[in-house]
């Protein structure tokens, strides 16, 4: 669908007021996960698994039943069985059957009348193991021995002849890698990894569900997307999908993981099992990092051929890449956007989603797109290096634009990288003097960004204010943009709009806030919804005037004839119109329901300076820089804070973060003093430059920012480090301990 | 008739082709008929992909227009964070 451009004179959109929700949220009256509370709620605990892999034997929770307050257990058998598909891995990742499938797995559930008694009694219940090999590497889970954690889970795209655990097979490429390669005067082959790291959201999920003997209930929860919610934790319950409503409550991050269920099919099973009663969960940080998704850790090789004078001439890489005990490993987008940046003729990727005994891998932040960033931005970097050419002139002399094909096929329309690059090497952080131990990283990214079904309604007040509702949760100040959107719609203040997230009772099918949607899609289907209520407003005045609609125009607020020939009327405001819509037709309202297809990718380029101490191997990071297209920023504030949260983020993954298993395949830093976060004593100011070219799908030019942010900074950070000391470091995350122990290696020689 | 470019892992669902000829009016009817010519790649379309049509891509409507000299992409079921 591609929607008109609009020649945009905007009256609103670029300002940035405060967004609604911030005073809520400063005074502690926001509700978030946790807050929610009703009379006669119980509580719930989880039982979780302590081995890596391991057959459930027995579980007998007797003496935990037998404890004073206690309303009810639940364990798989509890669930209905004959799923298939997404919905078994969602059932089983949820409450194990057969098998513990990794350290922390959920096995039996608790409700009791205290949070503390549900915890006292989870303790209680016996469960009866017995340990079975894990693997909780990528590499290792591939070879011949390793442990074959679910035969038979390998879809249609696997080739015979690999191990089990490969369970998803991409192989995508074009032209030929023979001819690029020979034309290349350097060819470079390296091998990278990384770690998974976690969402890192502040909010742990939390939730309180109520389902009676009847399968009818409510859901109220944090979450990127509710009816995602609805729709899954319905299928692993058996229930019809509208049987149970879904409100969302406000939400303290997500960056994807909180796309998908955890504890919420398990308290709307044990609200069923006690009676009706409300019971309410709430993860502690040990549980989210044990038991919901980070993303995947990655193994890739990268081959690259470049002429003398910077041009790419073929490229080759293999991504292997595990997503815990379950296929969906986000392989199939590594394996899309790992060389997007380039115009590439000869080009060619392979992906491996490979099961292991880790967590279920949920959506963080681009999913799949940074590791790949990883690699083939630190091999562009080192080829440039190597042949003396600048990194920015040279990805300028390679970068995808308007017209060129994209390494996975379709060509692109009108995008940000060759301006992002021009921005970034323009800005005053490029030409700053590095001292000793100091070194510069460059690094682009790409994300293409997501439509999704869409539903949202727009409705008029009796004194001409509006009323918004979407289905999308605001993560990252959404209801601020869709107000600003609304009002230039309408031609009004800011503050005459209210922006409402509805239940899942109150507006078709949303898919969540992700693939940087929101803005985009709640965004356009807010406007259209607006020129809907215009529409018949103008109607409302031309029913007054007694002319024609079709000679009624809406400007500033206000309903006008359209020319001399109209007739002459003052115009009608929308306050006027609204005061008697009740005895002209009724109540105003406009709707818009669809799958947008308009949107388009946002490219982004960062620039980093770093000192590496020497003594130590800390990375300081001394400035850090983030250009990135917007199409056109509603709010640019917020289009910055996506901009510096995408890279503090990626800052965290390229240094710090990372989940350390041990030979017993536990987890062994499940809280935050072990698992390194960057705290903002740990980041420098991030300068950030907003770049636009306007995305001809949206009528306002939105791309979706949220991504695109965390792809550089791993590379980024990597070639800052390669410019410091002479060391490429080739495994994420980049600590202090490796640091120095390659800067040992490197000065022994 | 139109053409449709298949990912290089798809060829072995296509008789070794990496781009195959359809027809149809609509993206429903072009996967469909995809599906009738090699049915091969049925349980493709069935785990979910993603259709470029003269680089706009189409996440899911198979309602979507397709012309006859539409440049044609299918692509892997895409999802983000």
């Amino acid at each position: 669908m591609a929607l008109d451009n609009k020649n945009n004179e905007f009256k609103v959109i670029g300002s940035t007021p405060n967004r609604p929700d911030g005073l809520d949220k400063v005074t502690g009256r926001a509700r978030f996960g946790a807050d929610i509370s009703v009379p006669g709620m119980l509580h719930g605990a989880v039982v979780r698994s302590p081995h890596a892999h391991a057959k459930i034997v027995k579980i007998d929770a007797s003496k935990a039943l037998a404890m004073k307050g206690v309303k009810a257990v639940i364990t798989r058998a509890d669930f209905p069985e004959g799923l298939e598909g997404e919905d078994w891995n969602l059932q089983e990742n949820a409450m194990a059957g057969e098998k513990a499938l990794y350290d922390g797995h959920a096995v039996a559930a608790v409700a009791a009348t205290s949070p503390l008694a549900a915890r006292d009694a989870a303790k209680l219940i016996e469960v009866e193991y017995e340990v079975l090999l894990h693997v909780t590497d990528v590499d290792e889970a591939m070879k011949d021995g390793a442990p074959a954690i679910r035969e038979g889970a390998a879809d249609y795209s696997v080739p015979e002849g690999l191990h089990p655990n490969v369970v998803r097979f991409f192989d995508t490429g074009m032209g030929d890698l023979d001819k690029g390669f020979a034309e290349a005067d350097l060819v470079v082959e390296r091998s990278y990894t990384t770690e998974a790291a976690h969402q890192g959201y502040i909010e742990p999920h939390a939730c309180l569900g109520q389902m009676g003997a009847d399968g009818r209930g409510e859901l109220w929860c944090c979450t990127q997307g509710h009816w995602f919610i609805r729709r899954m934790s319905t299928a692993v319950l058996g229930v019809e999908t509208t049987n149970i409503r879904v409100t969302p409550s406000e939400i303290g991050g997500g960056f994807g993981g909180k796309t998908t269920i955890t504890i919420e099919p398990l308290s709307l099973a044990l609200s069923r099992k006690a009676g009706g009663a409300p019971v309410k969960m709430v993860m502690n940080r040990g549980e989210v990092l044990r038991a919901t998704g980070p993303t995947s850790s990655a193994s890739m090789d990268i081959k690259m051929g470049m002429t003398k004078d910077g041009k790419i001439t073929a490229a080759h890489g293999t991504f292997r890449m595990q997503g815990g005990a379950f296929p969906g490993a986000p392989v199939d987008v590594t394996t899309m956007l790992a060389f997007a940046n380039y115009t590439i003729e000869n080009v060619h990727h392979i992906g491996y989603d490979v099961i292991t005994n880790r967590p279920k891998q949920a959506a963080y932040r681009a999913p799949g797109a940074p590791m790949a960033a990883f690699a083939v931005e630190s091999t562009v970097d080192e080829m440039c290096r190597t042949l003396g050419l600048d990194p920015i002139e040279t990805r300028l002399k390679n970068a995808s634009r308007d017209g060129t094909r994209s390494t996975f096929g379709p060509k692109f329309g009108p995008v940000g990288l060759v301006e992002s690059l021009e921005a970034a090497r323009d800005h005053a952080n490029y030409k700053m003097p590095l001292g000793p131990n100091q070194g510069r990283g460059v690094a682009s990214g790409y994300w293409m960004n997501w439509g999704g079904e869409t539903s949202a309604s727009v409705a008029m007040s009796e004194d001409g204010t509006v009323t918004v509702s979407v289905g999308t949760p605001d993560i990252g100040g959404s209801r601020a943009s869709m107000a600003l959107m609304a009002a230039e719609a309408f031609g009004i203040a800011y503050e005459n709009v209210r922006v409402n997230i509805s239940d899942t009772g109150a507006l078709g099918v949303n898919e969540p806030t992700h693939g940087s949607r929101a803005t985009y899609a709640s965004g356009l289907a807010t406007i259209k919804a607006a020129e809907e209520c215009i529409t018949k407003m103008c109607k409302r005045a031309a029913d007054k005037w007694g002319i024609d609609a079709d000679a009624v125009i809406w400007e500033d607020g206000s309903a006008k004839p359209s020319g001399p020939n109209a007739g002459e009327f003052d115009p009608l405001s929308i306050g006027e119109i609204c005061a008697e819509m009740g005895e002209t037709g009724g109540p105003i309202s406009g709707h818009y329901e669809g799958s947008p297809t308009g949107f388009s990718g946002s490219f982004g380029t960062h620039v980093v300076d770093v000192e590496i101490d020497p003594e130590t191997g800390h990375t300081t990071v001394l400035r850090y820089l983030v250009v990135q297209d917007a199409g056109k920023a509603i709010h640019p504030a917020y289009v910055e804070g996506q901009f510096q949260g995408g890279a503090a983020q990626g800052i965290g993954w390229a240094l710090n973060e990372e989940y350390i298993y041990g030979e017993d395949g536990r987890l062994q830093n499940p809280v935050f003093l072990d698992y390194r976060i960057p705290v903002a004593s740990d980041l420098p100011m991030i300068d950030t430059v907003i770049v636009e070219v306007p995305n001809p799908g949206h009528p306002y030019g939105v791309r979706g920012v949220g991504e695109t942010g965390i792809t550089p900074p791993l590379p980024a950070l990597a070639n800052a480090i390669a410019d410091a000391t002479g060391l490429r470091m080739r495994g994420l995350p980049m600590t202090p301990p490796k640091i120095l122990a390659a800067l040992k290696a490197q000065k022994n020689g | 008739m139109v053409e449709i470019n298949l990912w290089s892992g798809l060829r072995r669902f296509a008789d070794g082709k990496d781009k195959v000829e359809v027809s149809g009016k609509t993206v429903g009817e072009i996967l469909d008929d995809l599906v009738a010519r090699y049915p091969g790649m049925a349980p493709v379309i069935k785990a979910g992909v993603s259709i470029s049509v003269d680089g706009e891509i189409i996440p899911t409507g198979r309602r979507e227009p397709v012309k006859e000299d539409s440049e044609v992409f299918l692509l892997q079921r895409l999802k983000g964070g």
